[in-house]
């Protein structure tokens, strides 16, 4: 494991200087990232105002908290692998990397924790900035959040295995994007990005309990907040850990198949 | 085989838009299951809104940001040098250089989404509102041009500007729903910096009747400085422009 360890901090050092030089690109790549969660939050504060006050049970200062803690869990969570891998495949720059004894995820991996590390200094500023702005309403438990800091973790590693695999779809085809857009369409809603899960019609909150993206953001931004029950916070972790499991599963799946495709097609 | 290629790009693009047009409408379903109005804009006229969204995007898709790109990508490689050597006006001449046909596609999706927003609404538009939605759309088309113009001349002096490009995508997103429910400070940049406010938000109240001649005139107003001060500093910068290989 220890050899693991050492070629990760060798990744990440390598990570870290590439995209020191680009650091300018990095921090307009956050506007995007922070201007959606204040869409959202203007919209659904216009709406408990029109309702006197509370929709859903969130107060605006509730929504505030909601789309704050929302806007950072995606952001620790979120991956780009999707966009880069067609790009790889078409471009040719994969073949190197699968004749390389490391598995190529492993590379990134530690480009995106990198990457979340040296946005932090942007991120963290923005956050407060907003907190200040907005004045959220927190109600926080300590219980929750420890088990908030155990679920993140989880929760970017099922992120990760999900959509590395989702992206390996680039063995399959170069017209990925209308693929990669019906994913994000289904993590705008399903994921509680777009409205805390209250508030989504009953059968679509049904739909989201039993799919993955849920419990990436929406499940551990709940717990910050402490939303959940102790049973509630229990069975979260347990379907995160569950989906965790399937989704390296499927990745394994879809490696094998997708690597002795791209073989067969250079050849 | 050009034309070939052209026809999937326009069903791509027209995939594509569908989808962030489900998206969208799936948006309001749900915000619209709470209020029966969303700042005193009513569920169709929101979708009029949406139309105006895809055709302004269709318009500044087909050929405004085409133009814009390239001549940030001119002056990076220097091919900028050809077009400068040229007799007719280098403005002219780099902003109608390029033009992707399939965005029509957006367009078209845009006026048929008006359409049946306004037949749902039942709104009959006088001649005079029709021309002031006219107008509204010609100025906001005018001043997304000028911000792309000035924006494009900072390349002369900052040659890796290509990533604002994301700065305008991500708050052109922010169009999508009418400006006036966002923070001062979000509605300030969206009038006065990325100018989304003139391009969606006022050709759509001009559909819905609530477009008040002041907000009109200032539109145009606005329209023409942002011409004029484009054109001024775009003479400036090429003044100012020693060449690719200076």
């Amino acid at each position: 494991m220890s050899g693991l360890t050492g070629v990760y901090w060798t990744l990440i050092r390598t990570a870290l200087a590439e995209q020191l030089q680009y650091r300018a690109a990095m921090v307009i790549w956050l506007i995007g990232r922070v201007v959606q969660p204040v869409i959202y939050l203007a919209v659904w504060t216009i709406v408990a105002q029109a309702r006197g006050g509370t929709a859903g049970g969130y107060s605006v200062r509730d929504f505030a908290a909601y789309f704050i803690v929302v806007m950072m869990v995606e952001h620790v969570t979120f991956t780009w692998n999707m966009f880069e891998m067609e790009y790889r495949v078409r471009t040719g720059e994969f073949s190197p990397l699968l004749l390389q004894p490391l598995h190529p995820m492993h590379r990134d991996v530690a480009r995106n924790i990198s990457y979340k590390f040296l946005t932090t200094v942007v991120m963290l500023p923005t956050c407060l900035l907003m907190i200040a702005f907005y004045e959220p309403r927190f109600e926080l438990a300590a219980w929750s959040l420890a088990a908030f800091a155990l679920a993140l973790p989880l929760a970017f590693a099922m992120r990760f295995f999900l959509e590395w695999a989702l992206a390996l779809a680039a063995f399959w085809t170069t017209r990925v994007a209308a693929f990669n857009q019906l994913y994000f369409l289904a993590l705008l809603f399903l994921s509680g990005r777009m409205a805390p899960m209250a508030l989504m019609p009953e059968w679509l909150q049904t739909l989201a309990y039993w799919l993955p993206l849920r419990w990436v953001v929406a499940f551990p931004a709940e717990l910050f907040l402490g939303q959940l029950v102790r049973a509630e916070a229990v069975e979260g972790l347990a379907m995160l850990g569950g989906w965790t499991v399937v989704s390296w599963g499927m990745l394994a799946l879809v490696w094998r198949c997708g690597v002795r495709r791209y073989a067969a097609v250079g050849s | 085989m050009g034309e070939l290629a052209y026809r999937v790009n326009f069903a791509v693009q027209l995939l594509e838009t569908l989808l962030t047009l489900g998206t969208a409408l799936a948006a309001l379903a749900v915000v619209f299951g709470h209020v029966d109005d969303l700042g005193g804009w009513q569920p169709a006229e929101l979708v009029a809104l949406l139309g105006v969204f895809f055709l302004m995007g269709g318009v500044i898709g087909v050929i405004i940001q085409p133009g814009m790109q390239s001549l940030m990508e001119g002056v990076r490689s220097g091919t900028l040098d050809f077009v400068l050597t040229k007799p007719e006006d280098a403005q002219i001449l780099v902003s109608l250089g390029e033009v992707r046909v399939w965005k029509l596609a957006d367009v078209a999706l845009g006026l048929t989404v008006i359409g049946l927003a306004l037949g749902q609404v039942e709104a009959v538009l006088s001649p005079l509102q029709w021309l002031g939605f006219a107008a509204a759309l010609a100025a906001g088309s005018a001043i997304v041009y000028s911000f792309w113009l000035i924006l494009a001349t900072f390349t002369f002096w900052f040659i890796r500007l290509d990533n604002v490009l994301i700065i305008f995508q991500a708050m052109y997103d922010a169009g999508r729903w009418p400006v006036a429910i966002y923070p001062g400070w979000l509605r300030a940049a969206l009038t006065f910096l990325v100018p989304v406010a003139f391009a969606v938000t006022v050709p759509s109240q001009a559909l819905v009747g609530r477009l008040s001649v002041d907000v009109l005139a200032l539109a145009i107003g606005m329209a023409l400085a942002l011409l004029l001060a484009s054109r001024l500093f775009w003479r400036f910068g090429i003044r100012r422009y020693a060449g690719a290989s200076a």
